[in-house]
């Protein structure tokens, strides 16, 4: 892994089941087929990622029906936080932006692992390296398709898609060269969530006129905390998964020298043993990969949920000031009205949105429960059969 | 030394059975040489140096040494007593023959024993020598003073007084000699000197008493005096004088044969003292002697020790003649060297000086081989060669001897291994007594067909230090063999706390589970080697219901430390022990299980931590359910809130799975990790405990070596009072490095069969754990593949 390599969606062939997971995201979009965004490409340049964005369309709005252009982490950033600025867009759940790409802990990890050479077999050290090496991989490609993702969401959107923005992100076939935000601006956005978190704790206290909101409001508060906690301790799970996994790549190294100076049964056996432990270190690592998947559509539900509610404690809020105003009460009124309109009109596209992502979380959680029940089966059922090998290789011998 | 009791029990013994016989074997002996001794001394002008000091030495200690040694050695007397009787004898019988046949030692003799007769011997022996006046004498003597340098005869002389005389003999007679007290010695030592009455006496007794003083053989001296002084004497003459003998030779002849009243036919027919003297000189020398000499000194202890102490020893047949006819032995060995000794010999035996002559070329010979100081004496040489092949036989007897044990151990063992029939369970761990003096009692039951228990199935009772108490007995009987010890279960202050504390939690039920069956594990393996089965310390532990209690366990801190500091110097030793394996076998075995180790070690080191890691995914899996139940109570969809319930349940499970898994790993394989670590720990002792043997071997080698230098060094420095000490080390040192060799070929061939053996059974082992455990992941993956599928539809009825 040089400090520039390239990968693309047809990786090598270990990753062919990851890469049809990563295919099946979470994220139900309706396609449309007038605009259809993907990543074919990505360029891994120290800890720049450069996507390349391909765009197939039959809107007449772009001036191609086919076209790529680069962009990279930060440009995705500036069009979300573009998005999240307008005004229009309020009553909408604004996509959330994809995470930065970190690939520091699996570098760090390559690192550890070579200082730890010299304590490791070759054998370990090369099945350890292969290990380092497919979850950068998977690291990388998860990142490509949160980005992904991301556009996707957007070109599916009705009202987002139609973003001007957008429109440039996708067409500007030049680098985009977005002015990074500046320390002052940093901290305005800062200073503005702080704001907006000490609003939602005034605002909580408000009554909610609207039921509907009021119970999604709950419920969404409700599962926000919960999902948070269950993505946590899936993560751990998982982590330890892959402890276990890992466990099993050294123990397995281990029997196979311990097997070189045993001349009987156990050679064979350990043979067989570390094909029983690398399998299983692959499963699980899938395995925990899956999970990583699945809580990340769980965490993009959450990002859309916490959104959309402030999204709406926002409209919530922009009524009371307008009500409490009352000084000037034609201007107050008049804004008050404008607020209501506002709000009304969030709270009508909110309504909208959040239904619609009710219907969108429900069809994901089934699709990935799905999915990783089968995946667990089939795994279940590999180990199964190699592991019924291993014992009548051992029984026979 | 440590023979000494035995020795002078059956020499005590045999003095008893045949009063004058045997004693007299061990009294001609060293006064047989001594005259050799002293004409040797009688060469040494070349090297005044190393005389000069003796003198004094020989004067002083004649008395002093005389005192010491009957002090210290008491018991010597009476058998020295003898020698001097013989001595006497011989000085009797030699006055008429010295006057008629030599004059020139007489003259010799003469001089220094009146001169100096209290003084020392040797600057008597040593005039005679400078002033060549004595033409026999010189003859007999030149060749050997001009050939051959003293030191070497010295050597020889040395060595065989020594070691003949005093190790065997001295210590053997020791006891009986305490009658005698120091002072007579001096007296009579100081009698026959001022006489001087008669010179072949002086010689005779000079030459005795010179070497005997100097070495153990004094006492000769006191009993020379009663000789002289009392009635003996002439009672001795007058044998002599019967026999038919003329010449001084015969002389000689005669009165050593009379003291071994048997050995005299032969000899007599012979007709040449040559043989007594010979023979004598040869067993005593050619003990010591030759480099193959351990195995001649040995025999020769054995043989002195086998008739009395146990028949059982090597040399049977040896040992027999040498309770009947002590002159047998001597005889045979004589019989194979005495010819050539005669041949050259016989030229000078004309002379009076024949006895000497005769020991002389032996000396010589025996001087060549361990010197080599003089070459030019072919024919010594040769004979010094022949020498040792001659006491080869008796080695090969004795190693054969020994051989057949192990071989007959081994086919018992195949044999119990055919119909072995053993099973041992151990069950019901009970909880006895409360607080910090309860223990865990354990049933231990036995089924078996083997006859060597008393029924076919019985249980008994039994604690933990009882198991740690059958180890430190088993191992303290068969590790200093090269066994392979099974290792009990390490002792857990931790586990047995909380055990005893009374806490029924899981971890200590774990706790009291794994011991017992890691305690079966090793009971079933102590069972399971076919020596140790035969151990009745084996059979007690699994037969006896009253099992005395085991308190080596108990006092742990006392005893563990001990240990420890055992093991560290172990350790160190082996550090420092730099064994150049001769066998590649146990080269490679050594290191493949040393190799062995580390990666057990390193592969249970990541057992235990899959272990640890299982255990904290089944906690997490744990937490995640719970977590996901919840996500479903909250989950408004009612169909996705029901899968994900069913979620929580099944990742309920699989926490459930995980456990069971971690435990499954511990048990199955992290135990069976951990008794291998264990096993190879005995492996390694084993090793350990041949390399020990080895070094022990090759310390004795060392020292056997020292010794032989030390002794060259005192025949150079012409220091006879000490050679005699000498040449005991020697045949001590010979004696130790044969047993110390026999030793290590013994358990280099039980560790070489042990590890065969524990290789098997491992590999055994390792497959059936496997398995176990095999089977074991396959189960909880079959599980697993039933959770998922249970739960599969569910995810299906989402809507």
């Amino acid at each position: 892994m040089g400090p520039r390599s390239r990968h693309t969606a047809q990786e090598g062939d270990t990753l062919c089941l990851l890469e049809i997971n990563a295919r099946s995201v979470s994220v139900d979009l309706n396609n449309d087929a007038s605009l259809l965004i993907d990543i074919p490409d990505a360029l891994c340049e120290r800890d720049k990622v450069k996507f390349t964005v391909h765009t197939k369309t039959t809107l007449s709005s772009f001036q191609k029906p086919d076209f790529s252009v680069p962009r990279q982490h930060e440009d995705f950033i500036w069009l979300h936080d573009a998005l999240v600025e307008t005004e229009d867009y309020a009553g909408l759940i604004i996509p959330p932006a994809p995470p930065k790409p970190d690939f520091e802990s699996p570098r760090e990890k390559m690192h550890k692992l070579g200082e730890g050479e010299a304590t490791m077999t070759k054998e370990e050290y090369t099945k350890m390296k292969q290990e380092l090496e497919a979850e950068y991989l998977a690291v990388f490609k998860k990142t490509v398709q949160v980005h992904e993702v991301f556009l996707q969401r957007l070109s599916s959107h009705p009202i987002l898609s139609k973003d001007r923005n957008f429109q440039i992100f996708l067409e500007y076939d030049q680098d985009l060269s977005v002015r990074r935000k500046n320390a002052k601006e940093t901290f305005g956005s800062f200073f503005k969530n702080m704001v907006k978190s000490a609003d939602e704790v005034i605002i909580s206290g408000i009554k909610e006129v609207d039921d509907f909101f009021e119970q999604e409001k709950t419920f969404l508060l409700d599962y926000s905390s919960k999902i948070k906690d269950s993505t946590a301790r899936a993560e751990k799970m998982t982590r330890s998964h892959k402890n276990v996994a890992d466990d099993y790549i050294h123990i397995s190294a281990t029997l196979n020298s311990l097997s070189v100076d045993d001349n009987t049964a156990l050679k064979k056996f350990t043979n067989v043993e570390g094909r029983v432990a690398s399998d299983e270190e692959l499963k699980l690592t899938e395995l925990l990969r899956y999970y990583m998947l699945d809580i990340q559509a769980a965490k993009d539900l959450l990002y859309r949920r916490a959104r959309a509610l402030a999204d709406y404690e926002n409209s919530n809020k922009a009524l009371d000031k307008a009500r409490l105003k009352s000084k000037d009460i034609t201007q107050a009124e008049e804004h008050q009205q404008q607020c209501l309109q506002k709000f009304d009109k969030l709270s009508e596209s909110g309504k909208r949105e959040l239904t619609s992502f009710k219907g969108r979380r429900v069809v994901a959680f089934r699709k990935n429960l799905i999915e990783m029940a089968e995946l667990e089966i089939k795994h279940a059922k590999n180990n199964m059969a190699l592991l019924q090998g291993c014992i009548e290789l051992l029984k026979s011998n | 030394m440590f023979m000494k009791e035995p020795i002078g029990n059956s020499v005590r013994e045999a003095f008893l059975q045949m009063q004058g016989m045997p004693r007299i074997v061990g009294c001609t002996c060293t006064p047989l040489f001594e005259p050799m001794a002293t004409s040797s001394e009688r060469s040494p002008p070349p090297f005044p140096e190393d005389l000069e000091p003796e003198p004094d030495e020989v004067g002083d200690q004649d008395s002093d040494d005389g005192e010491d040694i009957f002090l210290g050695t008491d018991n010597p007397l009476e058998i020295k007593m003898d020698p001097s009787l013989s001595a006497s004898d011989i000085a009797s019988s030699t006055k008429p023959l010295s006057e008629a046949s030599s004059p020139p030692v007489m003259d010799l003799l003469s001089e220094p024993a009146s001169e100096a007769s209290s003084a020392p011997m040797v600057d008597l022996l040593m005039e005679p020598a400078s002033e060549g006046s004595s033409a026999p004498m010189v003859d007999i003597l030149s060749e050997p003073a001009s050939e051959a340098s003293s030191a070497p005869m010295v050597d020889l002389l040395m060595e065989p007084a020594r070691e003949g005389s005093s190790a065997p003999m001295v210590d053997l007679l020791m006891e009986p000699a305490s009658e005698a007290s120091s002072a007579p010695m001096m007296n009579l030592l100081m009698e026959p000197a001022s006489e001087a009455s008669s010179a072949p006496m002086m010689n005779l007794l000079m030459e005795p008493a010179s070497d005997d003083l100097k070495e153990p053989p004094k006492p000769d001296i006191d009993p020379l005096a009663d000789i002289l002084n009392d009635t003996p004497l002439s009672e001795v003459k007058t044998p002599v004088a019967a026999m038919p003998q003329e010449t001084p030779s015969d002389l000689f002849d005669d009165e050593p044969s009379e003291l071994f009243a048997e050995p005299r036919q032969s000899n007599t027919a012979k007709q040449q003292q040559t043989s007594i003297f010979d023979e004598p000189d040869e067993d005593l020398f050619s003990e010591p002697l030759g480099e193959a000499s351990k195995n001649p000194q040995n025999d020769f202890f054995k043989e002195a020790l086998a008739p009395v102490a146990k028949a059982s020893n090597v040399c049977g047949p040896l040992s027999d003649n040498y309770n009947e006819h002590p002159t047998d032995i001597f005889t045979e060995e004589a019989m194979t060297t005495l010819p050539s000794a005669v041949s050259t010999v016989s030229v000078n035996s004309k002379t009076n000086g024949v006895h000497s002559d005769e020991e002389e070329p032996d000396i010589f010979a025996e001087a060549t081989v361990e010197l080599s100081l003089d070459s030019p004496r072919n024919d010594r040489k040769k004979k010094g060669a022949a020498k040792p092949s001659a006491p080869a036989p008796a080695p090969s007897v004795s190693a054969s001897a020994s051989k057949p044990q192990p071989k007959t151990l081994e086919e018992l063992e195949e044999e119990v291994e055919d119909k072995f029939e053993l099973n041992i369970s151990i069950t019901n761990p009970e909880k006895v007594g409360d607080g910090m003096n309860a223990y865990m009692a354990y049933k231990v039951s036995t089924q078996t067909t083997l006859p060597m228990f008393r029924s076919k199935t019985f249980t008994v009772r039994r604690r933990f230090s009882d198991f740690l108490g059958l180890y430190e007995k088993l191992s303290d009987k068969h590790t200093p063999n090269g066994y392979i010890v099974p290792p009990p279960p390490e002792k857990s202050i931790m586990g047995m706390t909380k055990v005893k504390v009374g806490k029924e939690d899981n971890s200590s039920a774990e706790f009291v589970e794994r011991r017992r069956a890691a305690l079966e594990r090793y009971l079933q393996r102590v069972v399971f080697h076919p020596s140790l089965l035969q151990d009745p310390d084996v059979r007690e532990f699994l037969e006896r219901d009253d099992m005395p209690r085991a308190h080596n366990t108990q006092a742990l801190s006392g005893a563990g430390f001990l240990k420890m500091i055992n093991r560290a110097t172990d350790s160190l030793s082996k550090m420092t022990i730099k064994m150049n394996e001769s066998d590649v076998w146990f080269e490679e075995k050594l290191q493949e299980v040393e190799a062995e180790d580390q990666q057990l070690r390193k592969l249970h080191i990541m057992v235990d931590s899959l272990v640890g890691h299982r255990k904290e995914l089944s906690v997490n899996t744990g937490g995640f359910a719970k977590s996901v139940a919840m996500l479903g109570s909250s989950e408004d969809n009612t169909a996705l809130s029901r899968a994900l319930s069913q979620l929580a349940e099944v990742e309920d499970k699989m926490e459930q799975l995980h456990q069971e898994q971690a435990a499954s790993d511990s048990f199955c394989f992290a135990e069976l990790l951990a008794d291998y670590i264990r096993l190879l720990g005995s492996v390694r002792a084993s090793f350990d405990q041949r390399m020990k043997t080895w070094q022990r071997w090759q310390d004795a080698q060392n020292m056997l070596q020292k010794k032989r230098e030390t002794e060259a060094k005192l025949l150079w420095a012409n220091k006879p009072d000490k050679l005699q000490q000498a040449k005991d080390d020697i045949t001590e040192w010979e004696a130790k490095v044969t047993q110390y060799e026999r030793d290590f070929d013994r358990v280099s061939a039980t560790v070489r069969k042990e590890v065969l053996r524990f290789e098997k059974e491992k590999a055994r082992d390792f497959k059936k754990q496997i398995i176990k455990y095999l089977e074991s992941l396959l189960q909880s993956q079959q599980q697993l593949i039933k959770y998922w599928e249970a739960f599969l539809p569910e995810a299906k009825a989402i809507a």
